[in-house]
């Protein structure tokens, strides 16, 4: 095993030395997505048009001799609940399908400021309600290793767009899981960003107080320079925090010596699925190897971030969700009742995963049951937050799997929501506290599945994320093993 | 678990303020799926938070004002451009009479 | 016969002067062609973000501090679910249980009496756009966001008012403040200053409220008095005819002269208020507080007062003077160009019989065509006799109409006092040489013909002459 290419990096790299054109590139990814997509479903929308005239100005730009940004000719898919300007932006829902937002999301502006070029609006679950894309109004992703699974959720068309190269990185969002773990589904490296780190600025809201974009890449590399060029501070978001953004690459390159690692030894033991423990001792090797202490953590109020966070997240989702009523925009069913109108719209523009959440959260909210519920979640929130602070008083970084299993296969549980959300049980915590986490991919199961290793990190200490990943893709790294493979595609 | 946590008439009173339709069978399977998921949140009456205050957000955060300046936004027909039904330069629904409702 | 005692709190809704809305940079002015002031933000477009406007922060604080309340170090937006389209995110962003102020108070005078009346809150919200009904053949409404985002503050009284004339004096008060604060512009027609009223009755010496209505979207003071006599007569009746009060919320019908049902409370407001996850808490330091208190103008009742005590003007005058704080501003800013706080009364009576009377037939909102220092000025030439206080009211008229000062209309309408020693004497000999029979009769002892000669001179100078110089040449002459 070994590091995969960073070919966000080189492909800048190579744009700005005039090896490559951007309009190259770009026809690549567009190429991909044309051959691949129709069995993988991961673009809702792809910008044919868009992409190329952004490709074009990138090339001007260099034969002008104007400075070229970091992500020169870098093609970046983008899910589709980050407005793009004048692009098809959906969520995944027949509410607001057909939807052409009239501004950017303040990382799509930084991206093609940077001079990406972005080729299209990737499938997730409807609003970011899911961890399957089983969600998605508009059909499943599937998992680029393995069409029978699942790519993960809700992000899990910008991860399976990475995995099988159809564009080189994307843009997904983070609520409780929503890039962490379709990342480790499809063996893709995938950040979740302190809370305010990135702007939810153009974000559509699922739950306000959880949601953090974050990008999805190939190598941990390539993954230092999005997080470069998409953080920082945006006025425009009363959430955006006012601090200045490390050099993550540079910190890429600093060895794991003398790194204290915290290992959840509780949530690695609940793992029952053999690989993914095989690939958590093989991590843990890895680290060692690397140079870093291992301590034991415990977080003894994790093992309730799901309650809290279906509470906190759904309570949020009821009131941001309000807006679809088919007066302003998106999908109207007529009536000639008000009311009718908007219970119907509403009735019929979203999914039941969506409705479900919808009723979950007006109900912790309504009169009555707000201090049993809603307060009580916060507080329990405070509790797990406090378990952080104990755990990064004896480690750096704080490790656990990203999730319990695998990918698994369509169907296997949808008709038990329960069980759907008792699978984000590592990823809730983090984001419950607000820290940033990253998935690392760290093997294959014998199946040729991709296993993630989940780390988490002091409040805006992204860059020591970024140091230990490094150290773990190093040893551990799927490498050229790439996911195309699956689809016949060995190029 | 004995009683469903939530009963029908619940689910329609919530899906009421939540301005959904809901059909029948909808109900049901909600009040059944919502009960089920709400027993397992029963796990946070284990502990005593009594003294613990809520967290509304987990980072802390500044007071971010903005200006008292005033920004262009947008104009008329962008602002109306995904209206499903537009009259006389305004978002049109189905009349209504009276307040909030 | 059961005696009843109303109660009253009221629920005013002022809007604060700022230039743009409480969380976007769109435009907060009146009067625009429909959804021109909107912006992703205030249309509830999906990803767009609240960013709190700091003038209306302070702009609340002010309020706050003028009215005594405690102003909080720590508050909190917390929004307000409820479906209805004005509302364009189907929720309005206001604070609840920690609102920006809390805890002051008002003093109201009814015939004579003081009375306190306890402030409970104030706290910031965003308006909601406006809603035109019956178009589209009468059967659309349409919606405009303009209004959608404008910064509120929800000012709400404790149930300390037992009248309609209390109501009546507190809403005025309040608005004077509020308008000398320069929080907002006092405007109850264009809704800029909205008043709900809470009334209910109970029998005297009963501790408990009774069952309360709201009346809503008052929007004259005429109409706050009427509307709450007749709710409080109306409940009465109902009461004592054995029948029960409804609560509901009802409103005044101008044309029926009566209060009528709006809507009934049938079903439970359920607004599941929780805080915004979308704005941090607003944390203000004492120290910034302490310097919007030092800030603060002169309040109404203070002003008054020193009118009062320092300028000698009787209660009535003070409270004219400070009816309005442009009026007040213009008193003071004359009085200070002339230099003189002991003209102070007759700059407020020249204001009171002159000046107001332009204002009212023009409006207090168009810009006066007289400044303060150039009424100074003409003030100033009766006081050094170059006119009297006749011909001051015919100048000032051309000030209103032209524009041009004191001095110049003076001297090319040739109105200038006749204090020629020599020229008014010569005038005066001609009176008294015109006039025999009455001179003999003054030498004579009738005193009382000297009115006569004043007028006759005044006469033949058309008004121009200094009475007092020519009393004096009279006496001379006729001594």
């Amino acid at each position: 095993m070994s590091a995969p290419r960073s070919i966000v990096v080189q492909t800048a790299e190579a744009v700005r030395k005039g090896e490559r054109t951007a309009v190259e590139v770009c026809e690549e990814s567009l190429a991909r997505i044309e051959r691949h997509d129709g069995a993988l479903n991961a673009f809702l929308y792809v910008d044919r048009e868009g992409a190329l005239e952004a490709a074009r100005r990138v090339d001007e730009a260099r034969a002008k001799g104007e400075p070229l940004g970091p992500l020169a000719g870098v093609t970046i898919a983008i899910k589709d609940n980050l407005c793009t300007r004048g692009v098809p932006t959906s969520c995944a829902s027949k509410i607001l399908e057909g939807w052409r937002p009239p501004y950017d999301a303040d990382s799509v502006e930084r991206l093609r400021a940077a001079g990406a070029v972005l080729v299209g609006k990737t499938n997730l679950d409807e609003f970011a309600m899911g961890s399957s894309t089983e969600n998605s109004a508009f059909g499943p992703v599937k998992n680029p290793w393995d069409l029978s699974r699942v790519p993960g959720g809700s992000s899990g068309g910008s991860a399976a767009a990475v995995a099988a190269g159809l564009s080189q990185a994307s843009l997904g969002s983070d609520t409780g899981g929503s890039v962490r773990q379709p990342g480790a589904f499809c063996g893709v490296t995938a950040v979740k960003p302190t809370y305010g780190r990135v702007s939810r600025y153009g974000l559509i809201a699922f739950a306000s107080s959880l949601d953090q974009v974050g990008p999805f890449t190939k190598s941990v590399r390539d993954a230092a320079r999005l997080m470069e060029v998409i953080a920082g501070h945006d006025p425009r978001d009363a959430t955006s925090l006012e601090r200045e953004v490390p050099r993550y690459e540079a910190a890429c390159d600093e060895p794991a010596k003398g790194l204290r690692v915290g290992v959840v030894r509780s949530q690695v033991e609940a793992v029952e699925d053999a690989e993914v423990r095989a690939a958590m001792d093989a991590t843990l090797d890895a680290l060692r190897d690397a140079g870093a202490t291992l301590v034991d953590v415990e977080l003894p109020h994790a093992k309730y971030a799901v309650s809290v966070y279906y509470l906190v997240a759904t309570a949020e989702a009821s009131s941001n969700l309000a807006r679809f009523d088919g007066v302003r925009y998106g999908l109207r069913v007529s009536r000639d009742d008000l009311v009718e109108m908007v219970e119907e719209t509403r009735a019929q523009g979203f999914g039941p995963e969506v409705k479900r959440r919808i009723m979950l959260g007006t109900y912790a909210l309504s009169a009555g049951y707000y201090d049993a519920f809603y307060l009580k979640a916060q507080k329990v929130r405070t509790l797990i937050r406090r378990d952080y602070d104990a755990a990064f008083e004896v480690c750096d970084v704080v490790l656990s799997p990203t999730t319990p299993t695998p990918a698994f296969e369509f169907g296997a549980r949808t008709h038990d929501p329960l069980a759907m959300y008792l699978a984000d049980i590592f990823t809730l915590p983090p984001s419950l506290a607000g820290l940033p986490a990253f998935s690392t991919p760290c093997g294959l199961t014998k199946g040729g599945l991709p296993v993630g290793v989940q780390l988490t990190g002091r409040p805006f200490d992204e860059a020591t994320l970024f140091r230990a990943s490094a150290a773990i893709e190093a040893r551990l790294g799927l490498g050229e093993h790439e996911a195309r493979a699956f689809l016949g595609d060995k190029a | 678990m004995s009683e469903p946590k939530i009963s029908v008439d619940v689910v329609r009173h919530v899906a009421r303020l939540a301005r959904l339709r809901v059909t029948d069978e909808e109900a049901s399977a909600l009040a059944s799926q919502l009960s089920h998921v709400l027993d397992h949140m029963d796990e946070l009456n284990a502990l005593d938070v009594s003294e613990v205050p809520p967290t509304s957000h987990a980072i802390p955060l500044d007071s971010p004002f903005r200006e008292d300046a005033v920004r262009e936004g947008l104009s008329r027909e962008e602002a109306l451009a995904g209206a499903p039904l537009e009259i006389a330069g305004g978002f049109a629904v189905p009349k209504v009479l009276g307040g909030e409702g | 016969m059961t005696t009843y005692e109303a109660v009253i709190g009221l629920e005013v809704h002022a809007q604060l002067l700022t230039r743009t809305k409480l969380f976007c940079g769109c435009s907060a002015e009146y009067g625009a062609e429909p959804n021109t002031h909107v912006c992703p933000v205030c249309l509830g477009l999906p990803g767009a973000l609240p960013v709190p406007n700091e003038k209306a922060i302070e702009l609340a604080i002010r309020a706050g501090l003028a009215l005594g309340c405690k102003v909080r170090t720590t508050s909190r937006f917390a929004r307000k679910n409820y479906f209805y389209p004005d509302l364009s995110k189907n929720y309005q962003t206001s604070q609840y249980d920690e609102p920006i102020d809390e805890h002051g108070e008002l003093v109201i005078e009814v015939d004579g009496v003081e009375k306190r009346i306890g402030i409970t809150r104030a706290h910031l919200e965003e308006d909601a756009a406006k809603n035109v009904h019956g178009e589209g053949g009468g059967l659309h409404t349409v919606v405009d966001y303009n209004r959608a985002g404008t910064p509120l503050l929800e000012i709400v009284s404790e149930p300390d008012l037992r009248s309609a004339a209390e109501a009546e004096a507190y809403l005025k008060k309040l608005r004077d403040i509020l308008m000398f604060i320069g929080v907002n512009d006092g405007n109850l027609e264009e809704g800029s200053f909205r008043c709900d009223a809470n009334v209910s009755i109970r029998p005297v010496g009963q501790e408990e409220f009774g069952t309360r209505t709201e009346l809503k979207n008052i929007n004259s003071f005429k109409f706050v008095r009427k509307a709450i006599e007749y709710e409080i007569a109306r409940q009465e009746a109902v009461v004592s005819s054995g029948g029960k009060i409804v609560q509901e919320t009802r409103t005044w019908n101008e044309a029926q002269q009566k209060t009528v049902t709006m809507r009934s409370k049938e079903e439970a407001h359920d607004y599941r208020y929780f805080p915004c996850p979308d704005l941090p808490p607003i944390r203000v330091s004492e120290e910034r507080i302490e310097s919007i208190r030092a800030s603060l103008p002169e309040l109404p009742d203070a002003k008054r007062a020193r009118y009062v005590e320092q300028l000698g003007l009787t209660p009535y005058d003070a409270g004219v003077l400070t009816g309005h704080p442009e009026i007040a501003r213009f008193f003071e800013a004359t009085l200070a160009a002339l230099g003189d706080e002991k003209l102070g009364k007759k700059v407020a009576n020249f204001i009171q019989s002159e000046v107001l009377r332009f204002v009212e037939t023009r409006g207090l909102e168009a810009t006066f065509p007289v400044k303060a220092e150039a009424l100074a000025g003409l003030l100033a030439l009766v006081e050094k006799g170059s006119i009297n206080g006749k011909i001051a009211k015919q100048v000032f008229a051309e000030m209103v109409e032209t524009g041009a000062s004191a001095e110049s209309i003076v001297e090319s309408k040739g109105l200038a006092a006749v204090t020629d020693t020599a020229a008014l004497e010569a005038e005066i000999q001609k009176v008294l040489d015109a006039n025999p029979a009455q001179v003999e009769q003054y030498r004579g002892g009738k005193q009382a013909v000297f009115g006569f000669f004043v007028g006759q001179v005044m006469k033949a100078t058309k008004g121009q002459a200094d009475p007092k110089a020519v009393q004096e040449i009279l006496r001379r002459l006729l001594g």
